[in-house]
């Protein structure tokens, strides 16, 4: 199953429209999309508009590979569980997000050689053709880096 | 003062107020908990559907708001601020975003310690609260090299 998720917060139609449309080129069955307050309503994939936590996490561990928008939140709990992620960054000039943090953050998640990253509905279509080539990382582990637990440890014991 | 309603704790036993609002700055959090072993932990966020992330211990609800939401903004001050009176913690560490950021506020005006982790996904630039809650915090953290400057931000790792 390919889980797509784009958060609770704001719509994201551009990245579920590429995915539905792909899903209906492709005469893929096995994607269940979490679209959120969107205006589009994918025709060809199964969704839902917001999953609570506990359902979201469900979601995830019965995925095979996940397809999100570039939330941190979405990404860590890919890389936690070891899933295999592709995002697709929201932008600011169409008002998909108040920010460019999630280009930022893909580039950086990029980087790291951890996430692959679309950055438009043309490279998500290419993308998508590949993900089930798409092979999971090395599981992230639960727990921020040794050093920023130490230095908060640090400054609760003063 | 908060401070001198305390009850004493047993020595080098911290009560900390951890708070967030939900997705990426909840799961940011969670990420830090290792930090707080040894030292009484109240969870703070936005819905209650996190309470099975956090194992048994304490979590209250406070309402999420966006900066445009004036009203909501007060009543999520509100709310922050009576969670902070009832349980009066030693220290208040979050990981953003606004009801966080009045965590480390108003509890650094009543005389709690105070830290603010900035979320990885401001790469480029520390994030509007963040930026604002500097003077609040008396750990600030970022979890960019390249964002620590004196009298800033310090970097001290991130939470991958």
């Amino acid at each position: 199953m390919i889980f797509v998720t784009v958060g609770a917060q704001m719509p994201f139609d551009r990245m579920v429209k590429a995915v539905d449309e792909w899903a209906a080129a492709r005469k893929r069955a096995d994607v269940f999309a979490q679209i959120g307050p969107a205006d589009y309503v994918p025709q060809h994939v199964k969704w839902t508009r917001f999953l609570e936590p506990d359902d979201f996490l469900a979601r995830y561990r019965e995925a095979r590979v996940i397809v999100a928008h570039a939330g941190t939140g979405s990404i860590l709990q890919a890389l936690e569980l070891g899933k295999p992620i592709l995002v697709m960054p929201r932008r600011a000039a169409l008002r998909e997000t108040r920010n460019d943090h999630q280009v930022a953050t893909a580039e950086r998640f990029q980087s790291l050689g951890r996430v692959p990253v679309a950055w438009d509905a043309g490279d998500l279509a290419q993308a998508l053709d590949r993900i089930d080539g798409l092979s999971s990382e090395k599981t992230l582990g639960p727990h921020a880096s040794p050093e920023l637990i130490a230095r908060l440890r640090r400054f609760l014991d003063e | 003062m908060i401070g001198r309603l305390r009850k004493p704790r047993r020595r080098g036993r911290k009560k900390i107020l951890a708070i967030s609002s939900g997705g990426g700055h909840w799961i940011e959090l969670m990420r830090l908990r290792p930090a707080f072993e040894g030292h009484d932990v109240v969870y703070v966020t936005v819905s209650d559907t996190y309470r099975s992330h956090v194992q048994g211990a304490k979590l209250r609800v406070v309402p999420d708001v966006t900066r445009w939401d004036r009203v909501g903004l007060v009543k999520c001050a509100a709310r922050v601020l009576g969670v902070l009176l009832a349980e009066r913690p030693d220290v208040v560490i979050s990981t953003g975003a606004l009801p966080g950021f009045f965590g480390v506020v108003l509890g650094k005006s009543l005389g709690c310690r105070t830290i603010w982790v900035d979320s990885i996904a401001n790469v480029e630039e520390l994030s509007m609260s963040g930026a604002k809650v500097g003077p609040f915090a008396d750990l600030w953290l970022t979890q960019w090299r390249e964002l620590e400057r004196a009298g800033g931000p310090e970097y001290a790792g991130a939470i991958l």
